[in-house]
């Protein structure tokens, strides 16, 4: 018997929140450099992230459940990035995207956050310098799963409100 | 105009401040005293044979671990264009550890602002005169200046808090008359 | 727009001591709004702080370093061939341009010829990166005016170029194609017949959004004498590149100082008038033309031969000489262990890049890492310049010229 001719469905609330929580991110980039010009690729119509329901990118971080960190993050830039993901309400996710982002990468130097796991929680990280469009896609598709199973992959959280970095 | 005509005018203009020359891949680096570079570039930039109407770039560098340095520790470097007659000219002081101070171009060039406050913040060069001489790149809570050779390339220094720009601001809007 | 308007730390909107001040004497209540460093319409990490009087910027300053990566640093770390992958990363959209700038510095050090085939290879590939920088730039200006349809056309021919400079050397952004004294790899046996194809896609990419553009009544409202910025003005904050050729100064490094036998080719310089955003907008879709023309002439030029010279000093040998005599293996033993060591000097070399005048002051002291370089980015003079051109426009307004000067972050940091 087909789905279609239930008259009523019962699931759990947390199941199918999280059901729609997945298929319609909004993600804001945080775009500093390289990878966002990579980013704009996998927005622009040739890998279309719309496939994925992540496609209205918002600008606004109070109107984003998606973080997106795509470039380098310095420590100049360091108090912004943390300002804008507690700007975003809850519940919010944080990809980090690209080398750079995640460790450094090859920017192991004076002024450059060796990770923005430093700053702010991170849920999925992406390799790459710049990481390939479909990398960024298959990121969304790892989160999306984790959205789905949070007790076998909880989300990350904020250990310290304070940064903590690791010179 | 060929860099070593160029050379010969300022030796007969700049006795003094003249130092010496070097070829550098074709381009003459003309030597000179700290104090005379405002002198100097402005002659360059309004002379009507010379005419360098562009400042292209300010190089700073520190010469302290240059094998057989035995100049002053710091070198800047000043690059000019002439978009007119098509020539480039290289001029190069050198100012000590203890007294690096030079005499500001910026109201010669509207780019030399930053480009002097850029070599002001990477290596610590003083540019006497110059209306906002702050940090450019580096935050405003760095301390030291990176791109001295005894600053190690890892040394981290994070930020609370960014600049709120109201020093700037605030100077900026008596110019405009909002006082 | 504000995205940092009630924080303690970040910004005091209206109440800060200063203001307090200026309100007693003018009547009007000056507003403070903060435009970046994380700003949709920024292009990347930049921060205007304007003072708005109603809708219109009364005074604007501008602060810069928020991408202040090391690269400077990080090449005195490394040894020349790795600084290359850094070059990349200065303007991450035409990434091929910074390779070649800054091969071409060490390359006259160290007194290299570089084969014809390699010269044509990254002159080719030198006009693709500007083709693709200008429709990035003009595709993301005129989304920032409004005109989102543009943005699609332009990318899709970017995608079809990426697909190109992928098959030649494997990454889409960050190729590090060249390598000091040559290139790291040929072209492709279809090479030419891909980029024929393409150039002739770019072409009608390019026309669709002439055609939706030029005679669009918002787009020239919103564009035609905003933001002027005079000759001398910009002279004097050293801009280069397309955005002075707008203001109506013929200036390009590429006929005034012609290298890699740029003065063989056939190409005119397209120059504004009026030095407003539309000229500098217009000025891209016209060298866009003129870079179809001088690829279209280096494919038919193209020599055959090496791509890196046989200079024992730089290039490595053959992987069969490697492999099969001592002479080739310790050759390649030195170049790996000891790296390329130019004489002790210095120099001052520059290209024409996409932005303008993309030098690189370098010193050598004889090692096998530079000493110092010194990257002259286009970009920061054309930046320097900013606050001063959007004072008096409406802070739209500021948005549109500041995607018209094409503010590549990486570049303006470094
Ligand atoms: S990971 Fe690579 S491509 Fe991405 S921002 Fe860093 S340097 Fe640029």
């Amino acid at each position: 018997m087909g789905v279609e001719s239930l008259p009523i469905l019962t699931t759990r609330k947390d199941a199918v929140l999280a059901w729609g929580q997945k298929n319609s991110l909004w993600p804001m980039p945080f775009g500093t450099a390289c990878c966002a010009i990579e980013f704009m690729s996998v927005v622009s119509s040739v890998f279309d992230i719309a496939r994925f329901g992540a496609e209205l990118v918002r600008f606004s971080p109070r109107q984003a459940d998606l973080l997106l960190v795509a470039g380098t993050v310095t420590f100049k830039q360091g108090p912004i990035l943390k300002q804008i993901y507690e700007q975003m309400p809850d519940p919010k996710w944080v990809i980090s995207m690209g080398v750079c982002a995640s460790s450094g990468g090859f920017y192991n130097n004076y002024c450059t956050v060796q990770g923005i796991d430093q700053i702010i929680p991170v849920d999925v990280y992406i390799s790459g310098c710049p990481p390939r469009p479909e990398a960024i896609l298959e990121a969304i598709i790892k989160l999306q799963h984790k959205i789905e199973n949070p007790h076998t992959t909880p989300v990350a959280q904020y250990k310290a409100k304070e940064p903590h970095f690791d010179f | 105009m060929e860099s070593a005509i160029l050379f010969e005018k300022l030796k007969e203009k700049f006795p003094q401040a003249i130092k010496g020359s070097t070829d550098r891949f074709g381009q003459l680096e003309i030597q000179l005293e700290a104090k005379a570079i405002p002198d100097v570039v402005q002659f360059l930039r309004d002379d009507s044979e010379c005419e360098f109407n562009m400042l292209i770039d300010i190089v700073s560098v520190d010469y302290s671990a240059y094998p057989d340095w035995k100049e002053d520790r710091f070198g800047v470097v000043y690059l000019l264009k002439s978009l007119t007659l098509g020539h480039r000219a290289q001029l190069k002081v050198t100012v000590s550890e203890s007294n690096p101070e030079i005499p500001t171009i910026s109201h010669l060039y509207a780019n030399a602002n930053w480009l002097e406050r850029e070599a002001f913040d990477q290596i610590g060069i003083r540019f006497e005169g110059h209306p906002n001489l702050k940090r450019i790149l580096n935050h405003h809570e760095f301390v030291g200046h990176p791109l001295r050779k005894d600053y190690p390339i890892t040394r981290r220094q994070a930020l609370s808090a960014n600049e709120s720009l109201m020093d700037e601001m605030i100077v900026r809007l008596k110019e405009k008359g909002w006082e | 727009m504000i995205n940092n308007f009630d924080t303690k730390t970040l910004l005091p909107v209206r109440s800060s001591q200063g203001l307090d001040s200026l309100k007693h004497q003018e009547k009007k209540d000056l507003v403070l709004v903060n435009l970046g460093p994380s700003h949709p319409a920024s292009h990347g990490t930049l921060r205007a702080f304007l003072a708005l009087d109603g809708e219109t910027i009364a005074a604007a300053v501008t602060e810069i370093g928020y991408l202040h990566r090391g690269f400077e640093k990080d090449c005195e770390a490394h040894t020349f061939q790795q600084c290359i992958p850094y070059t990349d990363r200065l303007n991450y959209v035409s990434a091929i341009m910074n390779n070649v700038g800054f091969c071409k510095a060490v390359e006259r050090m160290l007194r290299v010829e570089v084969p014809e085939r390699a010269i044509y290879i990254r002159v080719i590939t030198n006009e693709l990166n500007r083709i693709i920088d200008h429709l990035v730039c003009a595709g993301a200006n005129l989304v920032d005016i409004g005109a989102l349809t543009n943005f699609w056309y332009s990318f899709n021919v970017r995608e079809k170029v990426y697909n190109i400079l992928e098959k030649l050397c494997g990454a889409r952004l960050t190729s590090s194609y060249t390598r000091i004294g040559g290139l790291s790899r040929d072209v492709y046996p279809e090479f030419a017949a891909e980029v024929k194809a393409v150039l002739k896609e770019i072409q009608l990419g390019v026309n669709d959004v002439q055609k939706l553009v030029s005679n669009n009544r918002i787009f020239l409202d919103r564009t035609k004498d905003i933001c002027v910025i005079s000759k001398e003005r910009a002279i004097s904050y050293g801009w280069t590149g397309p955005t002075l050729r707008a203001c109506g100064v013929e200036y390009d490094l590429r006929k005034s100082d012609p290298y890699y036998h740029y003065e063989d080719f056939k190409f005119d310089i397209p120059v504004g008038s009026v030095g407003d955003t539309y000229d500098r907008i217009f000025i891209r879709f016209y060298e866009i033309e003129e870079s179809i023309h001088i690829i279209e002439q280096a494919l038919g030029k193209m020599p055959k031969g090496p791509i890196i010279t046989d200079d024992k000093r730089v290039a490595l040998p053959p992987k069969q000489q490697t492999y099969g005599n001592i002479e080739g293996l310790m050759n390649h033993f030195k170049i790996i262990m000891h790296g390329i060591c130019p004489e002790p000097g210095e120099i001052y070399d520059f290209t024409e890049a996409a932005n303008g005048e993309l030098g690189f002051y370098i010193v050598a002291d004889g090692g096998k890492n530079p000493y110092r370089v010194k990257c002259r980015p286009p970009c920061f003079m054309n930046f320097a310049a900013f606050g001063e051109m959007i004072e008096g426009t409406m802070v739209a307004d500021a948005v549109a010229t500041l995607g018209s000067i094409n503010i590549i972050a990486g570049e303006l940091d470094r």
